[in-house]
């Protein structure tokens, strides 16, 4: 993990700053005064080797420290981790919804292979699947804010301050990002559960004559839900990627929605502080994910 | 060939992908052709007009034929994520092939570092691509074919790895021939079949990728007609006129699904044991 983490960050400031012809006339843009241009060179020190910027540049932002954003002059790190704070929240509803609802649609699709629940299930996966975070956000706002005027379309309200306005704000965004996870981890469950449900164990099982419920939650569901652990795993990268999306059209301040603005507005620091801590919540989510699966199997040892 | 065609239209996935396919490529094609009015023509007296017998899909803010613009825009959206997804899975392919190829500690090396650029989501990569090249569709298509190719890499690798103990492989060593060639001339040509489908699939993600890219201002300028940037625009509208972004939002969304759907169809045509 430190390796990848290594690897990401010189990525990150690599694209950043170092690869650009001029990182200073990026950031201030083509019609910046020659004496501006050098000042935030010097301050930046971008005169500097590549290396010796980049060392600079980490060994601060392991302290915590990012810079200060050029936008607003306030510390980007201290921005971004309570921007993420918000993102996290959003992500941690989605995930939560997501399970609620692929679980059973998942389980009802492999129980029923070939049925018409199964047919269901899977044309509502591949649309959802197929349809970009954007286009379900506008549906959703359009349906539920538009039409029957049941949520508010945009906007945050901390749910520290006021939980339910806060959490009726939360609904559509949490809604838009769990739709894809849905469709993702539902296909995932009903492959895995009608694979282990033709083993030669839970056909032992029923032989035995253990009851369906039984032979379905303490043979088949486990071992089918392992691969899915992965899945989700992998689907924090998506979400990250969603968050982005769903956060600058519903005005969620959260760390997709600062790293929008930190584009928009050539911000470097936080652009750099807002691209490493997203893909360093992304490795992190993986590890757990390795770890969740070597405690729930056994088997399974890491050296 | 044909036994592959008759296989993928045995299956409900690959008839319906292959019809979705078909239209596609026939508006890509002859879409500016058969669209019934200047996509950038502006007609101020028909501006907001719901679908009619004129404007079939309706009319934009300026009057702009939606209908047209969908069909102009099949080129802008659907060609782009196509060379985009054409570009990083060469990009990939070559990395993937090399390093199965090399194998030993230069393999270990790439693919961990692959592994490492893999974990920055691809929206993100994108977005960073495209901060560093500035935002126009030219960067957007290299932004999205450069986030797609550590992913390819991966796959081809493990599929080249399975190549690589080959008979043909090692008697091209033996041969004595370059490595440019056996990686170029030998591994690549049988590797192809799962980086199609792979590929195949990738359309669909490419297609939303570079959609998103647009709405979110960094791909296509205005007054371009891509779908991406015309649901983008459409949202101001969107209480009073829905049906502005309801037509391109469902362009995008039935050329994901047509991929996907034939991605999936082609994994099972050409791996017929499933």
């Amino acid at each position: 993990m430190a390796y990848t983490l290594a690897i990401v960050s010189i990525l990150v400031f690599g694209i950043t700053q170092i690869l650009p012809a001029d990182a200073a006339v990026m950031m201030l843009g083509e019609s910046a005064t020659a004496e501006a241009l050098a000042a935030l060179r010097e301050r930046l020190g971008l005169d500097a080797p590549a290396w010796v910027q980049y060392g600079h540049w980490l060994g601060a932002a392991l302290h915590g420290d990012f810079g200060t954003s050029l936008r607003t002059g306030l510390p980007v790190g201290g921005m971004m981790l309570e921007a993420l704070s918000r993102s996290l929240l959003l992500a941690g509803l989605a995930i939560g919804l997501m399970l609620l609802v692929a679980m059973p649609l998942g389980i009802i699709a492999a129980l029923r292979r070939g049925r018409f629940a199964d047919l269901l299930v899977s044309i509502v996966s591949y649309v959802g699947a197929s349809l970009p975070e954007f286009v379900i956000a506008t549906i959703v706002i359009l349906l539920l804010a538009d039409w029957l005027q049941l949520l508010p379309a945009t906007g945050y309200v901390p749910l520290t301050e006021d939980f339910w306005r806060g959490l009726r704000h939360l609904a559509m965004p949490v809604f838009t990002v769990s739709i894809i996870l849905v469709a993702h981890v539902a296909r995932m469950v009903r492959s895995e559960l009608v694979d282990v449900l033709h083993s030669d164990y839970v056909r032992a099982a029923r032989l035995k004559g253990l009851s369906p419920r039984t032979v379905l939650f303490k043979h088949a569901l486990r071992n089918a839900l392992l691969p899915t652990i992965t899945i989700v795993a992998l689907d924090v990268g998506y979400l990250l990627g969603g968050i982005i999306v769903v956060e600058e059209i519903f005005a969620l301040p959260g760390i997709g929605r600062q790293l929008i603005v930190a584009i928009q507005s050539r911000d470097l620091p936080a652009i750099q502080a807002g691209a490493l801590i997203m893909a360093s919540t992304y490795c992190i989510a993986n590890f757990i994910a390795d770890m969740a699966y070597a405690w729930l199997d056994k088997r399974i040892q890491y050296a | 060939m044909p036994e592959l065609l008759r296989r993928l239209l045995n299956s409900p996935q690959g008839a319906i992908g292959l019809a979705i396919l078909a239209v596609t490529i026939a508006a890509v094609l002859i879409g500016p052709l058969a669209a019934p009015q200047n996509p950038e023509g502006l007609f101020p007296l028909a501006r907001y007009k719901p679908p009619s017998s004129v404007n079939w899909l309706g009319t934009d803010q300026y009057g702009r034929d939606i209908l047209s613009r969908l069909l102009y825009g099949a080129r802008a959206t659907v060609s782009t994520a196509v060379m985009a997804t054409a570009l990083g899975t060469l990009a990939g392919a070559v990395i993937g092939t090399l390093s199965a190829f090399v194998g030993g500690r230069v393999d270990e090396a790439i693919m961990r570092t692959v592994d490492a650029v893999l974990s920055v989501p691809s929206l993100l990569f994108a977005l960073l691509i495209v901060n560093l090249l500035g935002k126009s569709g030219l960067n957007a298509l290299l932004a999205v074919g450069i986030a797609f190719a550590p992913g390819m890499a991966r796959i081809t690798r493990s599929a080249a790895l399975t190549v690589r103990k080959q008979d043909y492989v090692n008697a091209a060593i033996a041969r004595g021939e370059s490595t440019r060639f056996i990686v170029l001339r030998e591994m690549l040509p049988n590797v192809i079949a799962p980086i199609i489908v792979e590929m195949t699939i990738r359309i669909s993600f490419a297609v939303m990728l570079f959609a998103t890219l647009s709405f979110l201002g960094l791909g296509a300028q205005p007054p371009a007609p891509e779908w991406g940037l015309m649901v983008a625009e459409a949202r101001r509208f969107m209480h009073l006129s829905p049906w502005m972004i309801v037509w391109p939002s469902l362009a995008i969304a039935t050329v994901a699904i047509g991929f996907n759907l034939l991605g999936d169809a082609l994994r099972d045509a050409l791996n017929p044991r499933t």
